[in-house]
């Protein structure tokens, strides 16, 4: 049988999402259902003085009306942060309370303070108009490198300081920067995004009086986590009386991690109010409150050779974590970043310093790539600038400080199993046309255009998990992942993971993983998650863990599957075990090549009695039934790396910045679907680009979101890209016995250094920040011509 | 309240609804047709993109007492016979979707594209389907599937 993990399978999700039948929680209605509507903070920082919901109450339709007093009363906890990260000085980072409602202050505009249900969406509209809630406005903290000067948002947290956090040796760093030829520095900022999923946010929750049960459709990237934050933390129903269904989510990239304020409120709002509730937020209400992304003010160096070798590195960054610490808010600017900063090269001395910051925004979490993104652009617009300063090829600069000996102990934290960068940036080179380059500059300038090239090289850390490693580092729950495989008695199959698909195609990569364990065709398997009800419980989807860490999980409970196969087929074949082999879906005794398919051995692990002169087919010791079981933590994190080429042209004229070649060259080690791995590489350039060149995240100094909708933020759109050009090379992770790395979050990652150091070489040399919009390219230009005439 | 009467995916609907009721409101709350999705209330993201009398249109942006006694084509009408159309085929084969949410519009938009221009390049698909935004698949696959649909149009 020919092995489906490899193949360009086409994908099973498809046929339904085409035809119109995906199940988004949106498309969910309940019978008697009312409609949610969240009455929100116009300002960034106010004093709640009172809240009056008389008036919205006598509203037509208008079913309840419950404030921040209300679910204080009721003592429903808040939203949390998932980890706890030290200072360098040893203390403990400090954290709000964050509750679910506000009562008495807010913090961003958008943070919700009261909520109307009403029988219709126009009532309910109408009701949320008319609560009065009386503000005093206070001077809101926006600009996060500012934060530290400013007033207090949080008592108990002074500076606006969440935490100081150290990773690395100053004095090492102090010592390798004495011996430097050269010092290279850079200043940063990492543009703040909104994640944007095309889905917005939406909840609708029953609440069933009989069983006292509320069942949560949500859209979520893991159901299990927002249970158990629910139940634990937010105390608004046990475990067992909380069912949480992540149906189709369309889209996540991380702002679907959270557990959010209107999960809570409605949970816990339809049992007061003993009526359905739905929630569908508008994409301004999206803007406002999704976790945003990014966000960083960086000052970094890095002390070379005249030679170009690197020496150390050394990073200070003012992180903003927005109002509040959420879920992966406090990792994702320290373990996810820090690690991750000295990228794919041999420098003997580093340090990362952070001081993560609150400020009147929205809260900052996880966006796709989630603090690597950030890593990655701090050391390739290093790498590059020293090898303009250098005088040393681009390509070559990084070559000379690439590991070639794997594993690689990486200078901070990663032991890196595998990789081949000289291979990866090789190939890059040969794919791009590296070597014609300068004749397309030529040929651009001729036509009047400026022409830029720009290169990155990157690894990041991903498959989250592994437990002992991110307990360690401060996460508050172990990170591995759950697979039960259920071999029906008529031979069906479903797979349940704990992981979560929004996108990345589980029903089919998963199906596929199985049916070559299994030795079945992929059709007879259906991949389950999402629900709490259905499956074990599950750590979701984030961080590129699905595969490496959930995708592990199937293949060891097919392990067991065959394996107890085996001793059934063994007493049905009676031979000894050791006399089975199992191969393509049979069961086979190697002397008398008689042999049970898995579909027979199945339906026998169900009919454990005697009849006739058929004996028990199940052996001693053993129960019947075929289902098992798997939770898998892996050894390490998985190591995808890379080098990205990106060729652009600006029309000086206009400041217009083309892409007119991607080349991206990754090492994902074994590939399950050929297919689906690059749509996750298409998809992560793309918002990349956007990064670099589109997408900006706006607050004027009072803390209002100037850009709350698509008329206003830039989302990249067709016409934004050229098509993009993939390699592949491929070194087997060692951490799985499938030997995948995570792919998912890649192509964001290595793109916008690559990107933005294209531009600024064809602006040769100019530094401008991201994104580099037509008129920030467009002034960067006139400055050039001018310092051109002048040396003329 | 408002009577609107249409021809939805070849039959004919009758509801009474409020005079504001958008389009995509009345497929999805009135007809239960939630294939038609709404991402961004601006008429910006083009995942609401139905046809009305054969053309492309976003539906989060007309009243349907406006486009009253029309014919509508949603994403639900488009495979006939249990066939999938020749462009939800392409999709699917090229990898064009992938969280599935803008893709009902995105399909709608490129049918009417093909029907209007038969062999598009690749930049007059990318300019035509600037009205939709995917956050998933960077294009590329799409416009692959727009193309792979037009030599079966």
């Amino acid at each position: 049988m020919a092995s489906l993990v490899g193949s360009r399978v086409e994908r099973k999700e498809d046929t339904r999402f085409l035809q119109g039948k995906g199940r988004y929680t949106a498309d969910i209605n309940i019978a008697n259902q009312t409609y949610a509507v969240f009455v929100r903070s116009p300002h960034a920082r106010a004093k709640i003085k009172s809240v009056d919901t008389s008036k919205a109450l006598k509203s037509s339709g208008v079913v309840g009306v419950l404030t921040g007093k209300e679910i204080a009363e009721d003592k429903i906890g808040g939203l949390i942060a998932g980890w706890a990260i030290r200072s360098e000085d040893g203390s403990e980072m400090k954290v709000p309370a964050n509750p679910p409602l506000a009562k008495d202050v807010a913090n961003f505009v958008g943070e919700p303070v009261a909520v109307v249900f009403a029988e219709t969406l126009d009532e309910a509209k109408e009701g949320a108009e008319k609560v009065k809630v009386d503000y005093k406005v206070l001077k809101a903290v926006v600009d996060p490198a500012e934060a530290m000067k400013s007033d207090a948002i949080h008592d108990g947290v002074d500076k606006n300081l969440c935490y100081d956090w150290l990773l690395g040796d100053r004095k090492a760093v102090d010592e390798a920067f004495a011996k430097a030829d050269k010092i290279i520095k850079v200043d940063l900022i990492n543009n703040r995004l909104v994640p944007n999923a095309m889905e917005p946010r939406a909840c609708v929750v029953d609440y069933n009086t009989a069983s006292e049960e509320i069942t949560l459709y949500t859209t979520s990237q893991n159901p299990h986590l927002s249970r158990l934050v629910m139940s634990a933390f937010g105390g608004v129903a046990p475990e067992n009386k909380l069912r949480v269904v992540a149906p189709d989510v369309g889209g996540g990239f991380g702002s679907k991690i959270n557990v959010y304020n209107e999960e809570i409120v409605c949970s816990w709002a339809s049992k007061k109010i003993e009526r359905p509730i739905k929630w569908v937020a508008e994409r301004t209400e999206s803007f406002l409150t999704d976790t945003h992304g990014r966000d960083h003010v960086t000052h970094a160096e890095l002390a070379v050779t005249n030679d170009g070798k690197f020496l150390g590195f050394k990073n200070e960054t003012i992180a903003n974590l927005g109002a509040y610490a959420r879920v992966f808010g406090t990792v994702t600017p320290t373990y996810l970043f820090g690690p991750c900063a000295t990228g794919v090269y041999v420098i003997p001395a580093a340090y990362s310093n952070v001081k993560a910051v609150y400020t009147n925004t929205a809260p900052v979490d996880a966006y796709r790539g989630a603090g690597r993104p950030e890593a990655t652009y701090t050391i390739e617009r290093l790498v590059e600038k020293a090898a303009l300063e250098l005088g040393i090829d681009k390509t070559e600069i990084r070559m000379k400080n690439f590991p070639t000996q794997f594993p690689f102990k990486q200078t901070l934290v990663h032991t890196v199993d595998s990789g081949d960068y000289v291979a990866g940036l090789e190939k890059a080179k040969q794919m791009a046309d590296y070597k014609g380059f300068e004749a397309r500059r030529k040929k651009s300038e001729a036509n009047g255009k400026l022409r830029g090239i720009g290169v990155s090289s990157y690894f990041e850390a991903c498959g989250i998990a592994p437990s002992a490693a991110v307990m360690s580092l401060g996460c508050g729950v172990g990170l591995w992942e759950s697979a039960e495989v259920r071999f029906n008695p008529t031979g069906q199959i479903s797979v349940f993971t704990g992981a979560h698909s929004h996108g990345q195609s589980h029903d089919t990569t998963f199906a596929q993983i199985a049916a070559d364990e299994l030795g079945v065709p992929m059709e007879n398997i259906d991949v389950v998650h999402g629900d709490t009800d259905k499956g074990t419980f599950g750590m979701g989807t984030y961080g590129s863990r699905s595969l490496t860490v959930g995708g592990i999980a199937i293949v060891n409970a097919c392990k067991k599957i065959v394996a107890k196969g085996k001793r059934v087929a063994a007493k049905m074949l009676e031979v000894n075990e050791d006399e089975i082999e199992f191969k393509d879906g049979e069961f086979v005794a190697l002397k008398s090549n008689k042999k049970k398919t898995i579909g027979e051995v199945a339906f026998a692990c169900y009919l454990p009695g005697q009849r006739d002169e058929m004996k028990s087919p199940i052996p001693e010791g053993d129960e019947p039934g075929l289902i098992e079981s798997s939770f898998f933590d892996p050894a390490n994190f998985s190591f995808p790396a890379g080098s990205h080429i990106c060729e652009v042209e600006i029309d000086p004229d206009t400041g217009n910045v083309k892409v007119e070649k991607y080349t991206a060259v990754d090492d994902f080690g074994r590939i399950v679907n050929p297919m689906i791995v690059e749509g996750q590489v298409h998809g992560g350039i793309a918002q990349g680009i956007g990064q670099a060149l589109h997408e900006n995240t706006q607050y004027d100094e009072t803390g209002q979101l100037m850009t709350a909708s698509y008329m206003d933020y830039t989302m990249p759109r067709a016409d934004n890209f050229p098509e993009f050009n993939l390699g592949f090379t491929c070194t087997h992770a060692t951490s799985n016995p499938l030997g995948v790395k995570g792919c998912g979050e890649a192509g964001a990652i290595a793109s916008p250094p690559t990107v933005m150091n294209a531009v600024i070489d064809a602006l040769g040399g100019q530094e401008i920040s991201m994104p580099a919009t037509a008129e920030k390219v467009w002034k960067a230009c006139k400055a050039m011509k001018k310092s051109n005439a002048k040396a003329a | 309240m408002t009577k609107v009467t249409l021809e939805v995916n070849g039959k004919k609907v009758s509801k009474e609804v409020p005079d504001h009721t958008l389009l995509s409101v009345f497929l999805r709350d009135n007809l239960n047709l939630t294939g038609t999705h709404v991402g961004c209330d601006t008429s910006q993201c083009g995942a609401c993109v139905v046809h009305v009398n054969g053309k492309s249109i976003k539906s989060c942006s007309t009243l349907a007492a406006d486009i009253e006694g029309s014919k509508v084509t949603t994403i639900e009408g488009l495979a006939k016979d249990g066939k999938l159309h020749p462009m939800q085929a392409a999709f699917k084969k090229t990898h064009g979707l992938q969280c599935g949410y803008c893709t009902p519009g995105m399909v709608m938009s490129a049918v009417d594209l093909l029907q209007t221009k038969k062999n598009p390049t690749d930049q007059e698909i990318r300019e035509w389907l600037e009205g939709n935004i995917c956050r998933c698949t960077g294009y590329q696959n799409i416009v692959a599937a727009v193309k792979e649909a037009a030599t079966k149009m």
